[in-house]
């Protein structure tokens, strides 16, 4: 099982309380400590509280939605904290490279599992490949 | 189903692939037979294993022997290798004549993940070739997949396996849902069928040899065979890399491993004479 750093933490940033809770379990078996928020606004908040290491985040969201996230936490915490993986149904590739182009880490597409959420952790460096793949 | 039903079935998959089935692995049978049956109109496993004995049932054995050697994949499995292959590369064209073209085989390549891997790191490598050509050469065992690989589609699901968002991007088009690579990379990889049983001196010498979680399936003779087949097409600089379970340790002498480098190997050099 690959691990994250010791006491690594990721905020889970979801307007579903399923996928935040789907989303959590994964990430505490991978060794997170996890927050949630329900929206891009609840979501700096909770920046503003504790920087995480990492931000799951979800795009299309009342309040404020993920991309508006993303933007005001670049300007607010600089470029590479916390490292932001996109986590939504909007699939389209223009979508991507903006998400990309506004400073996300990386980006998961919904549907998701665990072999893709842990996949993608580690190539945003937050988890270490595991040793006995 | 039956001991002999099984053993049949295994005997048959055994003499096309190499593919050792011991009887623990029966599941494999239920789970990946199961739309075999269904096409064929059979009632059970030993149905099947009835109708292989049949002397015309070739494409009916190569169809069972596709379905049990298959395996799933995703792109730059294991890290590792392709890390030290970032390394590997710009060594080996830099003792290669300019205008040469290095030549990387995926044996065993199912659907091509890590063929487009290798075109896709090589891509990112750019000027560090300096110049140097790659060409992949992805082959197995199964029609099926090869097809795959060659059309180079690839499922949501599939696409974000191992891949960065930021070369998913770059390397793949989005065609109605599914994501395809695109017709650069598409171009340095050729697929075609190749059994690692049969003769392959004809492929000619490769830079690099990727034949990962192949020889786990073998049993030791087999494993040594391919080892040595495998040793014989390798440059004599060049590298191969097993999967992260898989040794050459007990089986040749011919390949050692990289220190400290975990799966992967180069030929054993002569040992110098001690002054």
């Amino acid at each position: 099982m690959s691990q994250g750093e010791a006491g690594a933490t990721c905020l889970v940033v979801d307007d579903s309380r399923v996928v935040r809770k789907a989303a959590r379990r994964i990430l505490e078996k991978h060794g997170f400590s996890v927050r949630e928020a329900e929206n891009g606004q609840e979501a700096l908040a909770a920046c503003r509280e504790a920087l995480p290491d990492s931000v799951l985040l979800d795009w299309n969201m009342p309040v404020m939605d993920g991309l508006q996230f993303l933007q005001a936490a670049r300007r607010e915490f600089g470029p590479d904290r916390p490292v932001v993986v996109f986590c939504t149904t909007e699939g389209a590739m223009d979508r991507i490279v903006t998400a990309l182009e506004s400073g996300a880490q990386e980006y998961v597409m919904k549907p998701f599992d665990e072999e893709i959420l842990r996949d993608k952790f580690v190539q945003a460096g937050l988890l270490q490949q595991d040793d006995a793949a | 189903m039956s001991p002999d039903g099984f053993a049949f079935i295994a005997g048959l998959v055994k003499s096309r692939s190499g593919l050792v089935l011991t009887p623990d692995k029966q599941y494999m049978l239920d789970t990946r037979l199961g739309p075999i049956l269904k096409k064929e109109g059979l009632a059970s496993l030993d149905a099947l294993a009835l109708k292989l004995r049949e002397p015309r049932a070739v494409a009916l054995a190569e169809a069972v022997t596709e379905a049990l050697t298959t395996n799933e994949s995703s792109f730059f499995r294991d890290g590792k290798p392709f890390e030290h292959l970032k390394r590997v590369l710009p060594q080996l064209a830099a003792a290669r004549p300019p205008g040469s073209t290095l030549r990387v085989w995926s044996a065993a390549c199912s659907t091509g993940q890590e063929a487009y891997s290798i075109a896709m790191l090589a891509q990112e490598l750019g000027a560090e070739l300096a110049g140097r050509k790659l060409e992949i050469y992805g082959t197995d065992i199964s029609h099926e997949v090869l097809a795959r690989a060659r059309e180079g589609y690839y499922t949501q699901f599939e696409v974000q396996r191992g891949l960065p968002a930021r070369l998913m991007v770059k390397y793949f088009q989005q065609e109605a849902g599914r994501w395809r690579v695109n017709p650069a990379l598409r171009a340095m990889a050729r697929f075609e069928h190749l059994n690692l049983l049969a003769e392959f001196r004809h492929l000619g010498r490769f830079d690099v040899i990727f034949c990962r979680n192949v020889l786990i399936y073998f049993d030791s003779p087999t494993k040594t065979r391919v080892l040595h087949a495998l040793a014989d097409r390798l440059a004599p600089d060049g590298v191969l890399y097993l999967g992260g379970a898989e040794t050459v340790l007990g089986l040749t002498d011919q390949l050692v491993a990289l220190p400290a480098e975990r799966g992967a190997y180069e030929h054993r050099r002569p040992v110098a004479k001690a002054g």
